[in-house]
Parts: structure tokens; sequence; C-alpha cells
């Protein structure tokens, strides 16, 4: 099922589908990200915005701002 | 040789580049532009190269303004910091992402060395590079593995940096058009992908499978000081222990310098003949120096402090939490610093904005921080309070004059943040606030670093703030020293005249014929002279004085009053100058410290932008006098209305 990262549970690990962000989407793609990484929700702060992922072993924070526009599926378990 | 330092940010690049320069760096700007540039000088044998540290990026292309100074300079031979060798550093656990940048800077033909480095966490996590593989894709392009932080490989850095030799004609890394247009971002976008998919391809077989691994222990961490309620318990910790030290152990060194510099302008005015240029160096200039001096302890502490949450990885966990908290008031998580440390002093507080990378929320930030108490407010508030507050207890344990305190604090806070919401809606920018940002392992903080930091900081803060509090030290003391000669000199013959002058004792005279001197010198008259603007405050000349010769530093508030009320008691100023204080009379009687004009006054030095070295600093960060007149006159506006206000309810 398609849905954003903005959307995601905790520790719910999903595969990028693609990346819309109007300005920054070139800036997470110079960072690893393309269609098929794979993304865990590693922490919420605590108001549950910014998120931290972990991608490629690496952990990245993002607004929720930013993580609506980076479309997922979920990884089937 | 001019070399440059490139790499994505947490790569160890800020550790090789101490590595290299140790303390022979200086921080300056790049030419047009207001980014920070970072450079130094280091020899290999005797030959000296001159090091470029550049802003850490994932590409050439700019998502942010310190970014652009990269793609400004590396696709520009002409440029006067094009560097004739770069030193690319990856780190080596996570060599796909790193390597696109590399990737762009060979196909640009800068001659490169790449290092390798975290070395040893590669090794940790059982990651194998074939270097000679990854060489030869790269002809002419040595690479090399090292530990930064702890030095290891530093010779064989030096050798690489002279065997490096590129030959023009080598064959692109990218088949494409290269460099894409700046403006772009489709062609971009397509380059970076293309890179990517070639990395991808080449990579497997020079590294073996790639296991990533985040360590243990850092999530461990993580869980504790991310979560929703230990998290913040945890940050309120770490403060109050770092202004514990700030507060409580910097008065010690503070007092030490400021007892040496009374200590040597009464040496130095004894010693030296009398005239001009004693008065001069012993009340102007040596004040002014102990001044900017007296700061340095606070300063160092908390860079210190600083320097330590950022090196252990800690910092990027607070920016973290705190970023939903900041962002209503359009600041950022990174504003977390610079308005901690602005309590201290503001001057650091502005300088530690720079990591922030978004102009907008930046100049909020370096705007409302000096409505943050600084230190500075201390002396002028303990003194106020003491004066027109009463000693009793609210509810029978609670002292009215500390509530008193914590509520000019809570004011400050409440007024920067209130201010911030104003600002956020009139100041327009191109770029949005954003906060894809990495956060690093936990690691053990390097000490030479840390020193290295706390060093810049001082010598920054030394030659910036220092010059101008200095300036006007002395342009203060030529005010308070002169005035029109019959001005002067019947002020002091009517003092002369009075019977309690004829009673006193030696040094009684003296300073009240330097209070007399006061009362008729330029600022004395300028005192009087603003009156009629300050009375609805209810201030009278004498406050008016005070007020004008606290734009040097807040704290020479106290110092003047005493020159003023002509107090004389080097052991107990502070009590003698309340009794003066309190039997001041208006010339109707009434007192001049009444609890209206004590708050008022309190209000008064709570908004009030007192401080020219603030304002030269804001100046140099935002790199015009725009915002710091602005930041004076809002600031002044809401000290006026503020005041008048407090003087209005109260009467």
């Amino acid at each position: 099922m398609l849905k954003s990262l903005s959307e995601i549970t905790l520790g719910e690990i999903v595969i990028v589908e693609s990346i819309t962000h109007p300005y920054l989407s070139n800036k997470l793609i110079e960072m690893g990200m393309q269609a098929g990484t794979e993304l865990e929700l590693l922490y919420k702060a605590p108001f549950g915005d910014p998120i931290a992922i972990c991608m490629h072993g690496s952990l990245i924070s993002l607004r929720l701002d930013e993580a609506k526009h980076i479309h997922v599926t979920s990884l089937p378990i | 040789m001019k070399i440059a330092l490139f790499g994505n940010p947490n790569t160890g690049k800020s550790s090789m580049f101490n590595l290299l320069t140790g303390l022979r760096q200086q921080v300056s700007n790049f030419p047009g532009v207001t980014i920070e540039k970072r450079s130094g000088t280091f020899k290999i044998g005797v030959q000296k190269h001159q090091l470029t540290d550049f802003p850490g990026t994932y590409s050439i292309y700019p998502h942010s303004l310190d970014e652009e100074i990269v793609s400004q300079v590396v696709t520009n031979p002409t440029h006067e910091d094009f560097p004739e060798l770069a030193i690319v550093v990856v780190e080596a656990s996570n060599l796909e992402r790193n390597m696109l940048l590399f990737t762009q800077l060979y196909d640009l033909k800068i001659p490169l060395v790449l290092v390798l480095n975290m070395w040893d966490i590669a090794e940790k996590n059982g990651i194998k590079i074939d270097i000679p593989a990854l060489e030869s894709l790269f002809p002419g392009t040595p690479m090399i593995t090292m530990n930064a932080r702890i030095g290891l490989g530093k010779e064989r850095l030096f050798a690489a940096i002279s065997t490096s030799k590129r030959a023009q004609e080598v064959i692109p890394f990218y088949n494409g058009f290269f460099p894409s247009p700046i403006n772009d971002k489709d062609a971009q976008k397509q380059e970076i992908q293309d890179r990517y998919e070639k990395l991808r391809a080449i990579l497997p077989t020079i590294q073996g499978k790639k296991s990533s691994v985040k360590s243990t222990f850092s999530r461990k961490l993580d869980a504790i000081l991310i979560h929703r309620f230990w998290g913040y318990f945890i940050f309120s910790a770490v403060l109050l222990i770092i202004f514990q030290f700030i507060f409580a152990f910097a008065t010690f060194p503070m007092d030490w310098i400021e007892h040496l510099f009374i200590t040597l302008s009464t040496w130095l005015s004894g010693a030296l003949p009398d005239g001009v240029f004693n008065n001069l160096l012993t009340q102007g200039i040596l004040p002014g120096i102990g001044g900017v001096l007296m700061f340095i302890p606070q300063i160092a502490l908390l860079f210190f402090f600083i320097a330590l949450l950022e090196e252990s990885g800690y910092l990027s966990r607070v920016v973290f939490i705190m970023d939903r908290l900041m962002r209503p008031f359009g600041l950022n998580g990174k504003s977390i610093v610079p308005l901690m440390s602005s309590v201290a002093c503001a001057i650091p507080g502005i300088m530690a904005t720079r990591t922030i990378s978004d102009w907008k929320e930046r100049l909020i930030t370096i705007i409302i921080a000096p409505l943050m108490s600084c230190s500075a407010r201390i002396p002028v508030y303990t003194l106020l309070i003491a004066l027109v507050i009463p000693k009793t207890y609210v509810f029978g344990f609670i002292s009215l004059q500390g509530l008193v305190l914590f509520a000019l604090y809570s004011l400050g806070l409440v007024a920067a943040l209130l201010l911030a919401l104003i600002l956020k809606k009139f100041i327009r920018s191109k770029d949005k606030g954003f906060l894809i940002m990495e956060m690093p392992e936990y690691k053990k903080p390097r000490w030479s670093n840390i020193m290295i930091s706390i060093t810049e900081k001082i010598k920054v803060f030394v030659w910036d703030a220092g010059k101008v509090i200095l300036a006007i030290s002395i342009i203060l003391w030529v005010l308070a020293a002169y005035g029109p000669s019959d001005s002067m000199s019947s002020k002091i013959r009517a003092v002369k005249e009075t019977s309690l002058y004829k009673k006193s004792t030696e040094p009684q005279k003296e300073t009240m014929i330097a209070s007399a001197k006061l009362e008729g010198s330029f600022i004395g008259i300028t005192g009087k002279y603003i009156e009629p603007i300050i009375s609805p405050l209810g201030y009278d000349w004498k406050i008016g004085i005070s007020l004008i010769s606290s734009f040097a530093a807040r704290e020479v508030f106290v110092g003047s009053l005493s020159t003023i009320y002509a107090v004389h008691d080097e052991n107990e100023r502070q009590e003698n100058l309340q009794t003066h204080l309190k039997e001041a009379r208006r010339s109707d009687g009434t007192p001049v410290y009444s609890l209206a004009t004590g708050a008022s006054l309190m209000v008064f030095y709570v908004f009030a932008m007192q401080c020219m070295a603030t304002l030269a600093v804001v100046k140099k960060e935002t790199k015009s006098w725009r915002w710091p007149l602005i930041q004076l006159v809002i600031m002044g506006i809401m000290a006026y209305v503020g005041a008048l206000i407090t003087y209005f309810i109260l009467t």
C-alpha cells in the first residue's frame, strides 16, 4: 500500500517508491535516497515531529513536512 | 600550494582540518559572500601549504546558503579560492554515498587525494575495501586510509599530497554534460541518479558486502536521549549543569581579572605622571580592556560545553527534540544553543548561530538573542531589586526578591519568543527552513578539537567585540571627563562651597569633586538634556547619565551611579550605594527610587539593547548595519514602552 513516510509507525521498515518534494528531493537523492531504498523509522521526537530514519546505516532526521513528500510502501514481512 | 578540504557532513573533516593546521588557523569570509571560511597553513618538510575547509556537502549543487560557496569555487577555475589540490574526506563505512561528491570533483579535473576516513569503524564493521582496484578506476588519484580523530595516517596523507598528479586528459566518470546548469534541477537530478547508478554497479566489486549495522551502543543511548520524557529531562539537567558552571564557577576568574585591572590602573595612575594620558589610560583604556577580558572565562566555559556536546554527537539529538518546540516561533531546533548561550552573553550566542543553515531562522535567532537576560544585567537587577522590592516572603517561604528576579528572566524569554513570532511574519526568505540532517553516532570527544574551538571563539570575541567595547569605553570616558570648561569648573566650585564638603574627609572630598565633574561633563549635560524624554518613565537626569554610559556595557550602570552619588567606600560599595540611593529625593521630597521607578528601570534593562559589542557582532554576522539598527530600534521601543507602561501602572 502506498503511503507517505510521515504516516508510518515506529519500527516500521518501508521501501521508497518516489520522492516528490518540490525543492529538497535532489538533496535526498544526493544523500542516497532513491526508489527502492530501505528506510526504517527509528525515532520520533517527543511531539511526533521531526522523525529519525535509518537509511543505509545512517540516522537521518526529517520534519514531517519533508517526510510527507516521500512515498513509500511497507516491506512485506 | 592551495589545498581545499571537501566532504560530506560528519565525515571527520573538521578533525582532519585541526589535525593538519593545529592552531595555525583563522576564520575569515569567502570574498563577496557571507560564508565563513576556515583556513590555515601546514608544512610538509619545508614546503608550506594553505588549507581551506569547505562546508560539508553531499554534492557540488547547493541546497543552503553556505553550500553555495562550494559550487561557486569548484566550477570557476579563476576563483581566488580555486584549489590546486583537493582532499576529499569520505567515511569508509559509507562509501557509496560519500563517493558522489568525489566523482563530481574528479570530473572537474581538480587533482585529488581521497581519504578513507574512520577506517577503524569500517574495519570493525567488517568492511573491506580493495583500494588498488578503486585507484585504478580514478587514475592519478592517490587513495589512503586514515583515522583523523586520533591522527593516524598523517604521513600517508603527506605522501599522497606530494604524489597526486592528475593528467588533464582523463576519462570522466560521468559521461553526460557536466557540470549541470546551476538552475536546472532536473538535469542535476538526472546526473546524480546516473552517478549513483554507476557507483552502485562498480562498488560491490570493490568492497565486500556492506553490513550496515548502526552501533547498538548509539541505539541504546538514543532510546533514552530522544525519549519523550527522559529526553527533555536529561537535556534540562545538562542545561542546569552548564549554567551552574557558568554562573557559579566563572565568577572567580572573572573577579580575578576585574581585580587585576583595578590594581593595575590604581598602580599606574600613581606611578605615571598626572595628566590627560594618565587619566585616559587608567580610567578609559584599562577598564575598557578589563571589561572585555572579564567575559573570557564565561565564554570559554560555555564553548567548552557546547563543543563537548557537539563533539560527542549529543547536540544533534538536542536539535532533534527541540525542533518542534521552536518551529512555531520561526526558529529551528538549532536555535537552542545560541539562545542558551545568550543567558551568559549574547556575543558568543550570536556567534553560535552559524550552525543554522536557514537564513531566516538564523536571523530571527540573532535578533531575539539579546533579549535573553545576560550576565551583565545581573548587577543591575540585583541592585534595583534590593532597592525597591521588600525582603518579604510569599506564602511564607518564597522570597519575593527571588521571585522578581525570576520574573525578569522570564519576561526576557517571553519577549524574545513573541518578537520571534512577529519577525516570522515580516522577514521574507527565498529558502524554506528544513531539518534534513544526519545524526552522527556518539563518540568520545577529542580534547584537542574542543580546545581549538574554544581558542577560536575567544579570539573572535576579543578582537571583534573587544575593539568596539574598547572604543566606546574611551569615547564615554572622554565624554565623562570633559565638558564645556565653565560648566565643569562652576560645578566644582559649587560643591566646594557646601558645608558637607568642608566636613568631609579627603577621599570623600575627592569623590564629591568627581561627582560634580561628571554632572558638568558632556555626559552630565546630555543626561539633563534627555530628562524630559525619560521623566515619563520615572527617571531623573542622574539615571539618564547611567543609561547613556550603559551603552558600553550594561553593568557600567552600577559603577556610574556610584560615581554620581559620590559613593566612596571600596569595601562595601553595593551596600553603601543602596543607602545613598534610598535617601535620594526628588524636588518634592518623594524618594527617587520608588517601586514604580525601580520596576520601570528593571523592565527597561530587560528589553533595551544596551550593548555596543553585541551590535558590532550582529553587524559582523549579518554583514550589514541594517539588522543591528533594526534590532536597536525594536528593542529600544520595547524598552521605552515597557518601562512607560510599568511606571504608569505602578503610580
